[in-house]
């Protein structure tokens, strides 16, 4: 197993460097969003409207927290299901998003928009929100705060460990068998 | 006839689902924790030890097992020879789940109506299902449910020519289908039997018995032994990264079907099988 650390935001070049097996912690600045953020993300850009995140070299943690006690950061804080948000994810990576936490399988659609422009998806471990919430140094609602758990946060995280299931050459850990 | 005060129930319901979200049932972390020494692969064992420290962390500092503090499930046993003082008993374990969420620091993860899709704030309504029996006994599951396994779940009637194959064909593809998303290791719920929705509940009873236990029809507890150990040669493995520890227990529960029909449910849970009984 190779380990390896990585800063987010990120180009394409730390992109290839990252194969699928890999080991990976990261630390910066990730943002949050899952189904209701994506939906509503979507259905601006099909208006032609702004994003409220410019996601080109980003990474989006597909996560809805648990709230946060008195002196917490955040509180339960784990990859929520993927594959929810792959109507939405080609045209996200089309912007230039470079990086996806969350978990479970992908479509072939969004597989491809993965290698076209050069993007990596990564697993965090599915049920280990107390685990990951410490990870999470800082975090702030900056979009959509209507939505509650499904707000658009800026994360700060340090070394938070993921590993990488989906590469940019499409090469999926999923599908050993 | 005993009488039970609706303060006690919603008392009851609002720690169950605090304690429930903190800490899992022992035979469900034993099960995590003896697994990671059977577990062939590396990724999986360190997969694993994740879960075990999360559970430590869980517990210690009140930080929820999951984020997906799920919806609330709600099992009532109750004697017929019980009389409910106070206000409506639905209401009283909506007003229990209210409560545990907030105070608790648990997500909100319920919406208003599956088209309109507004979050109802307070983790309300939940999932209340009662049963009726002889006596004054009043007991209380409360199984929040997370749907990351949820949604890989499934109800397949099959006809009796279908037989046991059929059956195990059912839960093992559910299983295979689910692969990472469901969040391995899982605990598989199945309900074979009764009608559709029957069936389903079944399943999803099966998931709050203990895992340490088997079904009491002995070829049923065959079966529940015999899925396991096909399960667990899928290679799906913790996170779904492949190796050996796919399912932590599969829990059978059956009834009475008609004639034409053998349905079975497959309700897929997470680790994070989060299952706590009161009797008040
Ligand atoms: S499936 Fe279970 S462990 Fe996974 S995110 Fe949902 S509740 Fe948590």
């Amino acid at each position: 197993m190779i380990e390896k650390y990585i800063e987010v935001p990120f180009d394409d070049e730390v992109v290839k460097n990252l194969k699928a097996g890999d080991y990976v912690y990261i630390t910066g600045t990730v943002y949050t969003a899952r189904d209701a953020a994506h939906k509503r993300m979507y259905e601006a850009l099909q208006k032609g409207e702004n994003l409220p995140i410019d996601v080109k070299n980003n990474c989006i943690y597909y996560l809805g927290p648990s709230p946060a006690r008195e002196g917490q950061v955040i509180g339960s804080a784990g990859p929520t299901t993927s594959g929810r948000m792959d109507k939405y994810t080609p045209s996200l990576l089309d912007l230039g998003l470079k990086g996806m936490i969350g978990k479970g399988k992908r479509t072939p659609a969004v597989i491809d928009s993965m290698k076209k422009n050069c993007a990596v998806y990564f697993a965090a471990v599915g049920g280990a929100g107390a685990l990951l919430s410490k990870c999470i140094k800082e975090s702030e609602v900056i979009a959509y705060d209507d939505l509650g758990t499904e707000a658009i946060r800026k994360l700060k995280v340090e070394k938070l460990p993921v590993i990488v299931v989906i590469d940019c050459e499409g090469n999926n850990m999923y599908c050993i068998e | 006839m005993r009488t039970i005060k609706t303060e006690d129930i919603i008392l009851n319901v609002k720690e169950m689902c605090m304690e429930a979200n903190y800490e899992l049932s022992s035979d469900i972390k034993e099960k995590i924790i003896s697994a990671k020494d059977k577990e062939t692969s590396e990724i999986g064992k360190k997969i694993l030890s994740q879960l075990d420290e999360n559970m430590k962390i869980a517990k210690e500092e009140k930080i929820p097992i999951c984020q997906d503090t799920g919806m609330a499930v709600v099992f009532v046993t109750m004697g017929q020879d019980v009389h409910i003082e106070g206000m409506g008993l639905t209401d009283a374990i909506n007003e229990g789940i209210r409560q545990g969420y907030t105070e608790g620091f648990l997500r909100k993860s319920v919406v208003n109506c599956p088209i309109e899709r507004i979050n109802t704030k307070d983790n309300t309504p939940g999932i209340i299902h009662y049963d009726i029996v002889p006596g004054d006994s009043f007991i209380i599951t409360l199984a929040p449910k997370g749907f990351g396994s949820e949604n890989m779940s499934k109800i397949v009637m099959l006809k009796p020519a279908d037989g046991i194959e059929g059956i195990k064909k059912v839960v093992i593809d559910a299983v295979r289908e689910a692969g990472p998303n469901a969040c391995p290791p899982v605990v598989v719920g199945v309900g074979i039997g009764g009608t559709f929705e029957k069936c389903a509940l079944l399943s999803k009873k099966a998931l709050t018995r203990n895992t340490d236990t088997h079904n009491e029809i002995p070829y049923i507890k065959d079966l529940e032994i015999e899925l396991l150990e096909k399960i667990n040669k899928l290679n799906i493995g913790p996170g779904g990264l492949g190796g050996y520890t796919t399912a932590l227990a599969v829990n059978i529960e059956t009834y009475p079907t008609h004639i034409a029909g053998m349905p079975v449910a497959v309700n897929m849970c997470c680790h994070v099988n989060r299952h706590i009984s009161r009797s008040l």
